[in-house]
């Protein structure tokens, strides 16, 4: 249970089309993340799975069956809002019971899945209040335990942790992560972080402008990015793409090498640079450089002794060292 | 950071706040004076103030001339039941505009609004002769029916102003939920909107009870409410000042009385979304 199959989906809101037509398979039971800026169109994208939006073209398929025409209620996915829109006027108990009194669950019933979900999220103790007395972290439990309790063919989440405080956020992140372990049910994940992204998926999904750039494994995606834009969003610090000259050297129009691939000296190298600002991190160093070709960023060992304004060398692993054509595209 | 006032502009302003008030209020205070003074004092010059012979003659008179609690009745009956009727109409009109809006969406509200502005009797004669051939002159069902329709508008547009504080993707919520449109209206929507639906329904109780142009024109004697019941004692000549004074604080106490309790609600009512 739980494969999502989208065919040449396409949307438009008037005359502006915002998903070009889209093809994509989502696996069963694999953890799905949809990362892009912001205004790429991963929430529309998911809103579509959902069938809170209409598709403007092409099908969708959940389970193999043509789910195109249903509605969200009758596709079997649950949702996690970014807002976790809880009910009110509800208490927690009700609003984890909701989705099973609308299916037209028994009483005796609903209870015992409601206190099996409680148990599961830590909320046994919150039963009775209402999610205005509950602190952000509870909310988004209620949130996935009102997810949970339908047993839906897949969980979709819209950004789910960007209302949390940092602590918090890694702490959801993990918990979110030994869920899917625990149910091994399909989860599609939209976000903006591509930490979060390369932390939580088996498979990242890169949208830019309504298109998917690239689809792959976090790993795969950080090795071998695709073109440019996938390059420059995953990693962090971002991967250092330079053009002109120092590129046109190895025949390519652009040259990209990640931080942690340049060697760093402080009196022989390929590129000079001098250091603008150090930051310290206690296991790493991130020097940001201006070179002769451009601002670079560069990852040295917690022990060096650089700070702003020495100069210092640089040379590129060149094992690492990935090149694109002009249009942007990988070059093998 | 607070601004500083000074106890003296404090003091001015309570004063000036006071005057405003008690001029408004005046016209209802003097209304009931007045029901308490014989017909030689209501009409004494100088008038008499708090200084005349109290008397409960004029309410004595006045109930016994006149049925009051048939009126009171149809009054009740009226306004509650155009009140009602307007909800179940005015909630799923609201609840599609302010989350399905359409491309007419706006135009639809200023147009009804647009309705209001028009005077009503330009269009006396017309209802008048329906309100014959359909046999709903001087019937309290009939009265039911005009009222939902003048005032449907003003629910409308109230209960689509709560409704757009609602946010949507608690209602998406309700959806991917397995909610239907019904579900979705009765167990999410509606138990949110209780505060605004409960502003509404007060001004709209109001409104019904307080309407006189419809109300004096399509009724005669069975289904007149109270302000045909006030309008009887209101006579070109003859003393008759105490006693239309006395019918007409009998007409507005019970809706006076309900303003007083709901005066909170009403105000939330009345500045939602300007004030938060």
């Amino acid at each position: 249970m739980g494969q999502i199959e989208l065919q040449k989906v396409t949307k438009s809101f008037g005359e502006t089309q915002v998903i070009p037509p889209l093809d994509l398979v989502i696996g069963e039971g694999e953890f799905v993340v949809f990362v892009g800026p912001s205004g790429c169109g991963k929430s529309t994208l998911l809103r579509l799975i959902a069938g809170l939006e209409d598709i403007s073209s092409g099908t969708i398929k959940i389970d193999g069956k043509d789910a195109t025409d249903l509605g969200p209620a009758k596709r079997g996915l649950a949702m996690v809002f970014q807002s976790y829109a809880l009910y009110p006027h509800m208490s927690v108990r009700k609003n984890i019971a909701f989705p099973l009194k609308m299916a037209g669950m028994e009483k005796a019933a609903i209870d015992a899945k409601v206190e099996g979900a409680a148990k599961v999220l830590n909320l046994g103790d919150y039963l009775e209040r209402r999610p205005g007395q509950l602190s952000g972290g509870q909310r988004q439990r209620v949130a996935i335990g009102r997810a949970i309790v339908r047993e839906p063919a897949a969980f979709l989440f819209d950004e789910p942790l960007s209302n949390l405080d940092a602590a918090l956020r890694v702490n959801m992140r993990l918990e979110i992560t030994e869920l899917h372990q625990t149910l091994k049910t399909t989860m599609i994940y939209v976000t903006h972080d591509q930490v979060e992204a390369m932390t939580m998926a088996d498979k990242i999904v890169v949208l830019h402008a309504g298109r998917i750039e690239q689809v792959g494994s976090p790993l795969e995606l950080y090795r071998t990015p695709r073109n440019t834009f996938v390059a420059g969003f995953i990693g962090s610090p971002k991967m250092n793409l330079l053009t002109g000259a120092v590129a046109k050297a190895r025949g390519v129009e652009t040259i990209g090498i990640r931080p942690e691939h340049v060697a760093v000296s402080k009196d022989s190298g390929e590129w000079q640079g001098r250091v603008t600002v150090a930051e310290h991190l206690g296991s790493d160093t991130f020097l940001h450089v201006n070179s002769d070709h451009g601002g670079m960023t560069v990852r040295v060992g917690g022990q060096m002794n650089v700070g702003h304004g020495d100069t210092i060398w640089m040379t590129p692993d060149a094992n690492h060292l990935h090149r694109f054509g002009a249009d942007g595209v990988r070059i093998a | 950071m607070a601004r500083a006032v000074s106890t003296r502009r404090k003091a001015i302003v309570t004063v000036i706040a006071w005057g405003i008030g008690l001029a408004i209020f005046f016209p209802i205070l003097w209304t009931i004076l007045t029901s308490f003074k014989t017909e030689a004092d209501a009409i004494a010059s100088p008038p008499k103030f708090l200084f005349f012979d109290w008397t409960f003659e004029n309410y004595v008179t006045v109930q016994e001339r006149s049925d009051y609690f048939r009126h009171f009745w149809n009054s009740v009956v009226m306004s509650v039941g155009s009140t009602v009727l307007a909800l179940i109409i005015a909630i799923p009109a609201a609840w599609s505009m302010a989350f399905i809006p359409g491309r007419w969406t706006k135009d639809v509200l200023m147009w009804m609004l647009s309705t209001k502005m028009m005077p009503a009797v330009g269009v006396l004669v017309p209802m008048y002769l329906m309100f014959r051939d359909l046999g709903l002159l001087d019937t309290v069902s009939g009265l039911v029916i005009i009222l939902t329709l003048i005032n449907l508008p003003i629910v409308v547009w109230m209960l689509y102003t709560y409704f757009k504080e609602i946010p949507g993707e608690i209602l998406e919520a309700a959806r991917m939920d397995g909610a239907n449109l019904r579900s979705e209206i009765i167990y999410v929507l509606t138990p949110m909107a209780v505060p605004g639906i409960a502003s509404t329904m007060l001004l709209n109780i109001i409104l019904a009870w307080n309407e006189a142009f419809w109300t004096l024109n399509l009724t005669a004697a069975k289904a007149a409410p109270l302000t045909a019941f006030i309008a009887s004692y209101s006579s070109p000549e003859g003393l008759f000042y105490a006693k239309l004074s006395a019918a007409s604080t009998m007409a507005i106490a019970p809706i006076l009385i309900m303003g007083w309790f709901s005066q909170k609600q009403l105000v939330r009512g009345l500045t939602f979304g300007a004030v938060k």
